[in-house]
């Protein structure tokens, strides 16, 4: 297991410095000049330009500008943003944490509605259920996050107002955010009424981020447990007189779970894709708006070491899954 | 904002509760400002949360107005050759502090040098800090404009100008002027933390910087110690929220109290709204469509003028505004001293149109209209806009096909004096002074740069040079007079539109009134029971 889990961490080192290269290159093929751009309508003179030019080193010849970016990444120096002029390490981590809670939620959310759906469906196969319950995990994998997203705030926080339109807690409550996440610090502060506001901030954002893995791990499960329903040994269980409950709870689902478990970490990505829209939407303060953000300023720093960051987080996330896999089903971890 | 800070107004909010909700504005922003030092910025969402919130100029624009009144000069003389302005400051305005800074003395001549030098002066220890680049200070031409500025005593500073310059006075009442403290810059520069300036600001304004959360929420609280009319809440709070819908439903919800730049769509729904307050003025703006006037056959002015008679404006103002702009007939717009009422449109009529290009022997033109591919104040739609007039164009039997870049592109190339095609672009004023228009997007200086249709008119580049160097408005306005006749009859472009800017807000908010400059000021605006 010590052997593949170091094996998996030498495959980053190559994949880290295509991913540098990679988001060096990106919003450098994008057209658009960000010393322009910064200067807008107004622009600016030949001078300005050229003393500005040498400030952010793109009079530098382009392997020149990836070698000095290279070697402050391996230093842990991202750069200055060119907008804030904060480093961008200093920025993404001010602003992941906000990300993070909200995937979290969304996919704890995805997770408690869609395993026990997929498993209903694939129980009642071809039923009512199954059809219900698939038609409606189309429609909300076909949802356009915005217009889901706009809907739930007109139906649930401007006619019923049993939510709140958008941010993270009523501005009511100030208090210091040490960890970033606001559930946590809500509890923490000990401001009586802190917590439940956070949580009613997190409702909304929480199944709109939450409906498209939640649709995808509803049919993945689905589709994993009807494969395994059909399998020799479960009809042996059946022959045993084993409970429905303990066939599809125990030998079937646990069996089941190895493809879905792909797809969660997979979802990872559509999380912080879905992130964007759905953080713009609800005022909600994390990365997703950021990178957009940056994006259209060509805010070149930004957008490299936003890529970089998220790319690894990626990468951390499916090593953890495939380790995940070794526990749930022994034979891979003892391959 | 150290945590110290943070924890002990938290405790302080904590125990207040709710009354002191009662006493806070809340305003819904469209987003996060680039930083609280206005001097390094040029967005008006960052001099909405920083200038002018926390920060005093040494004139200040009376708000809802683009007069100039003293600030933290009490009064100025300009030298009677113009080339000097000394400005006699305010005593007894004192700075903010926070937990890292308490002044120790009061604001004096040394924070106004200190304000400028850090901005013009590359051995300035402050001229590099927080990526300094001063593009509001090099865009007014202040380096080249200011040859020395003189502490003549601790109340007293002299500014030699290399030129008469008669918007200086409104120059510095702009939010890159805002005086910052050196003491404050001295005590973080010795901490190692210069770039803290930027991050947690120290002013004279009515509002002392609180916390900011990136992406979420500013907080101010009142400072008691205001040289002016006091703040009427006791508090302020920035809640960002990007999308304009949501806006809306927070200001429905009660979450906020105000919002700016709601969704021209909405707008309609929001007036008929009960419990909503709907304001509204012409934005400081112009959106035009600059034709290069180097390139045949545009450089004749009948055939620029013929073109100008084929544009249907009202159903560009009815369907790409939706209603929320009007006609413009001036290169600057009605809310600015100056603005020539006389001035008498292109009228829109097509046939005449084409009988005028003929009589100059144009046959089957081509014409490239350029799109901005971004949405602006002056431009809602700048897509739908150049369609309407690819119709209009049709009309007249002129083949329109239009162009876009991406916007830094779109930027560049159209500045270009040998560029393709007629331009659709515009201009938000800065100052309130009608030199920012004209002689920025019309002076002989501007081509290959600001000036879009590549225009230089010696009669009219002579009468915005003579107007700069008068210190007389009216002698001025006299002039600008001439110089917008001037350009109707030359028709450098086809004005298009000055848009209306709105304001939505609860009807428990009292006191506010809009900028004609864009900002957003909340300095005398209270809340009722």
């Amino acid at each position: 297991m010590l052997n593949y889990i170091l094996s998996r961490i030498l495959t980053f080192i190559p994949t880290f410095v295509g991913v540098t290269l990679i988001s060096f290159g990106f919003i450098r093929v994008l057209p658009g000049d960000p010393i322009i751009v910064m200067a807008g309508e107004r622009g600016m003179s030949d001078a300005r330009y050229a003393e500005l030019s040498a400030q952010y080193g793109f009079d530098q010849p382009l392997y020149k500008q990836f070698w000095d970016y290279l070697t402050g990444v391996v230093q842990g120096d991202l750069g200055n943003s060119f907008v804030t002029k904060r480093p961008v390490w200093d920025e993404f981590f001010a602003l992941f944490p906000a990300t993070l809670e909200l995937s979290i939620c969304a996919m704890l959310f995805a997770l408690a509605l869609g395993l026990p759906a997929g498993v209903i469906a694939a129980v009642n196969r071809g039923k009512f259920f199954d059809r219900a319950l698939m038609s409606t995990a189309l429609i909300g994998y076909s949802m356009p996050i915005f217009w889901w997203a706009l809907l739930l705030i007109i139906v649930f926080s401007g006619n019923l107002q049993w939510t709140p339109v958008s941010g993270r807690i009523d501005l009511l409550y100030y208090f210091p955010d040490p960890t970033g996440f606001m559930l946590i610090d809500s509890l923490a502060s000990g401001q009586s009424g802190a917590f439940k506001s956070a949580v009613r901030h997190l409702i909304l954002p929480t199944i709109v981020l939450g409906t498209i893995p939640l649709a995808v791990i509803a049919r993945q499960t689905r589709s994993a447990m009807l494969e395994v329903l059909g399998e020799d040994y479960i009809r042996t269980a059946r022959a045993k007189g084993l409970s429905t409950g303990r066939i599809n709870g125990i030998h079937a689902l646990r069996n089941a779970l190895i493809p879905v478990i792909t797809v969660i970490g997979l979802s990872v990505g559509t999380l912080l894709a879905g992130a964007i829209l759905t953080e713009t939407i609800f005022s909600w303060p994390g990365i997703g708006k950021w990178m957009v953000d940056s994006i259209f300023r060509r805010d070149y720093p930004v957008v490299q070491g936003g890529l970089l960051l998220i790319a690894v987080m990626v990468m951390v996330v499916n090593l953890t899954v495939d380790m995940l896999y070794g526990v749930i089903n022994p034979k891979i971890r003892k391959r | 904002m150290s945590i110290k800070t943070t924890l002990a107004t938290g405790m302080l909010l904590a125990t207040v509760g709710t009354s002191a909700m009662a006493q806070s504005l809340v305003y819904c922003s469209e987003g996060s400002p680039e930083g609280f030092d206005p001097a390094l910025y040029t967005s008006g969402t960052t001099f909405d949360a920083s200038s002018h919130p926390v920060y005093n100029r040494l004139s200040e624009f009376k708000v809802g107005t683009t007069e100039t009144v003293p600030g933290l000069a009490e009064s100025w003389e300009v030298s009677e050759d113009g080339l000097s302005v000394t400005f006699n400051l305010r005593q007894g305005v004192s700075f903010h502090s926070n937990a890292d800074f308490t002044p120790t003395r009061d604001f004096n001549a040394d924070d106004v040098i200190f304000t400028f030098d850090r901005q013009g002066n590359s051995e300035n220890p402050y001229n590099q800090v927080s990526g300094g680049s001063w593009e509001y200070y090099s865009s007014m031409s202040m380096p080249e404009l200011v040859s020395s500025i003189e502490k003549v005593d601790d109340y007293t500073v002299k500014f030699n100008l290399t030129r008469t310059e008669a918007p200086f006075i409104a120059n510095m009442a702009m939010d890159f002027a805002s005086i910052v403290s050196k003491e404050y810059a001295d005590a973080m520069m010795e901490a190692g933390t210069p770039e803290m300036v930027n991050q947690a600001p120290i002013g004279t304004g009515p509002f002392t910087f609180q916390a900011y959360q990136k992406d979420a929420v500013i907080r101010y609280l009142r400072n008691d110690n205001y040289w002016g009319d006091p703040a009427k809440v006791e508090s302020l709070i920035f809640a960002i929220t990007p999308d304009a819908s949501v806006r809306y439903q927070k200001v429905q919800a009660g979450e906020c109290h105000v919002m700016a730049y709601p969704n021209p769509a909405d707008v309609a729904d929001m007036q008929s709204a009960e419990d909503i307050v709907v304001m509204e003025q012409e934005g400081l703006n112009v959106g035009y469509l600059a034709y290069n006037t180097q390139m045949p056959p545009f450089d004749n002015a009948n055939v620029r003028k013929a073109l100008n008679m084929s544009i249907d404006k009202q159903a560009i103002i009815d369907v790409v505004f939706q209603g929320s702009g009007e006609i413009a007939k001036n290169p600057i717009p009605p809310t600015m001293w100056s603005y020539d009422e006389n001035t008498v449109d292109d009228e829109y009529n097509p046939e005449a149109a084409m009988e005028m290009l003929a009589a100059e022997g144009v046959e089957d033109l081509e014409l490239k209209i350029w799109a901005m591919p971004v949405q602006r104040p002056y431009n809602p739609n700048a897509r739908r806009m150049a369609e309407l007039m690819q119709e209009d164009f049709s009309k007249v039997g002129v083949d329109v096909e239009i162009v876009s870049y991406e916007w830094g592109e779109y930027l560049e190339r159209s500045s270009d004096v040998d560029r393709d095609g007629a331009v659709l672009l515009g201009w938000t004023g800065d100052n309130g002074d009608p030199d920012n228009f004209l002689a920025v997007l019309l002076g002989c200086d501007g081509v290959g740069g600001s000036n879009r249709a590549q225009w230089c008119n010696e009669e009219f580049d002579a009468v915005i040079q003579e107007a700069k160097t008068l210190s007389s408005q009216e002698e001025r306005t006299a002039l600008y007079e001439e110089a917008q006749a001037i350009f109707k009859d030359q028709a450098p472009w086809a004005t298009i539109a000055h848009s209306v800017v709105f304001m939505t807000m609860r009807p428990e908010v009292e006191g506010y009134v809009v900028h004609p400059l864009g900002g957003h000021i909340f300095n005398q605006v209270g809340l009722s029971e």
